[in-house]
């Protein structure tokens, strides 16, 4: 479980976020939408202690993270951008990765396999293709099967195929009870994906709940033209 | 060095040897090492050069290439914040992964012409020591420098430009703004203000450390003169080398610091 309570976020003079409360329970899939310069990345770098915020507390799995690093061991991350050493191979980085997390060096090649990636494990990182790179990010967030999940922009790049297959694995580990935390700007796939929707403006949550309650709210056929009714209604 | 930050150093290292210009740094040295022992009339001749060429691109080569090196594995550095490691750990890891294959590239492009020849003239063995030691603590001090350099400047132009202009500062303008000074105050005793201005650039002291074994203090600057007459002999020798191992720990210490705060 993921707990946002009050949290709050200042760079320099810029309030990025100013009070955040937001929960992701267990077998939840939380889709996080708000217009491009929000905060959501933002949000997702204070979850996993990337940066500190200003205000507020974040508790995962009922405990405040500001205590310690272990936590992250529970939480599976993609970011948006992936870039790795240029002389590194993703067989190597999935090994550097587990032996970090103190996990026994095994493959998951069934993971792999499924994402096409079994013959680019020994090649340079720097000579894979930006969607082939994604798909390597993929797999090392999901790679550990931990209870929470973080996924920023995650099928950003990726082929339709592939986009799929994650798209699948996502529900599928919601379904065997993982909490996770999606951002992405093609509003039809979190349709696809999620079951709950929040909507971040300004630095603060300004709605969440179940997709189809949002659609009814805003008299709206689709989650795009509901969040896009949002935006108007809260500017005007 | 704790077991995260042997193994986070250890992939780093990984990819810093098989990088290009790990490659052209080593060559480089490797290179002009062999160049100078064949062309000069003595090895101390040629360890001179040496030195001079040394003091100058260690930290010029490590200012920028440390530098850069953090920009471009920031979003791997994200991704390894990630992970269930402390930052001090991840700091230790990226740093030594970086600093030990850059000395290694020093030492090996240094000595192995001195090695082939069996060691090269007894008579100079002091000083080649010596030399590739200062060179090894150039290495650490300047990348420890670059590395807090990148991590407080969010801009990469920027970093890089204030990493150039640290390099002119210590090894280039340095004992000339001395001179001046020197010239300038040369109706006071200042034999101890000198002292100090010595003590707070690393170049300085690797050189005044090279000069000692290499009798030839007139060639190195005023400030090298100056500290000669001060400390000869072991003693200078001590001083320098613990003032040089702080130049190491203090910008460490300052870019663990930095990035144990740092907001990615």
């Amino acid at each position: 479980m993921i707990e946002f309570d009050g949290v709050a976020k200042r760079f320099g003079s810029q309030q990025v976020l100013r009070r955040v409360d937001l929960r992701v329970e267990p077998g939840q899939i939380m889709g996080l939408v708000g217009p491009n310069g929000a905060g959501k990345t933002t949000l997702i770098k204070l979850l996993l202690g990337l940066a500190h915020p200003t205000g507020g507390t974040i508790r995962v799995q009922g405990a405040e993270i500001a205590g310690g690093d272990g936590y992250r061991a529970q939480i599976g991350y993609m970011p948006q951008i992936a870039r790795f050493p240029d002389n590194l191979s993703a067989a190597e980085l999935f090994r550097m990765v587990q032996s970090l997390r103190s996990h026994a060096p095994t493959v998951d090649r069934a993971l792999i396999a499924r994402f096409g990636l079994a013959d680019q494990l020994d090649k340079p990182l720097r000579v894979l293709s930006g969607g082939t790179r994604q798909k390597v990010n993929a797999v090392l967030a999901m790679m550990f099967r931990p209870p929470m999940l973080v996924l920023d922009e995650p099928t950003a790049g990726l082929d339709p195929a592939s986009s799929a297959t994650l798209k699948d694995d996502i529900r599928e580990r919601g379904v065997e009870g993982a909490a996770v935390l999606v951002t992405s700007h093609i509003m039809s796939e979190l349709e696809e994906m999620c079951d709950q929707v929040a909507f971040l403006l300004d630095g603060a949550i300004r709605y969440v709940g179940p997709i189809a309650a949002l659609r009814a709210h805003t008299r709206q056929a689709n989650l795009e033209r509901a969040i896009a009714a949002l935006m108007i209604r809260e500017v005007a | 060095m704790n077991g995260v930050t042997a193994r986070l150093a250890g992939i780093q290292a990984r990819d810093v040897v098989r990088s290009r210009w790990i490659l052209v740094y080593t060559s480089f040295f490797l290179l002009l090492t062999e160049g100078l022992l064949r062309f000069s009339a003595t090895d101390e001749h040629a360890l001179l050069s040496l030195a001079t060429a040394s003091l100058m691109i260690v930290p010029l080569a490590m200012l920028v290439l440390a530098t850069i090196h953090v920009y471009n594995a920031r979003e791997f550095t994200e991704l390894l914040l990630a992970q269930p490691i402390a930052r001090s750990s991840l700091f230790a890891g990226l740093y030594g992964g970086f600093a030990l294959p850059a000395a290694g590239g020093f030492l090996l492009g240094v000595g192995l012409p001195f090695l082939v020849r069996g060691g090269g003239d007894p008579a100079a063995r002091g000083a080649l020591v010596t030399l590739l030691l200062v060179g090894a603590a150039l290495t650490f001090a300047f990348a420890a420098l670059a590395f807090a350099i990148a991590l407080l400047t969010e801009e990469r132009l920027r970093g890089v430009g204030i990493a150039l202009g640290v390099w002119l500062l210590t090894a280039v303008l340095y004992d000339g703004l001395v001179l001046i000074g020197t010239a300038v105050f040369s109706d006071y005793p200042i034999e101890r203000p000198l002292l100090g201005l010595m003590f707070a650039n690393p170049v300085d002291l690797g050189r005044v450390l090279l000069l000692m074994h290499l009798d030839a203090a007139a060639l190195l600057g005023y400030t090298g003169a100056v500290f000669e007459r001060f400390f000869s002999g072991a003693r200078g020798t001590w001083l320098a080398a613990v003032m040089l191992a702080f130049w190491i720990a203090l910008p460490i210490s300052f870019g663990a610091r930095s990035f144990r705060r740092k907001d990615f």
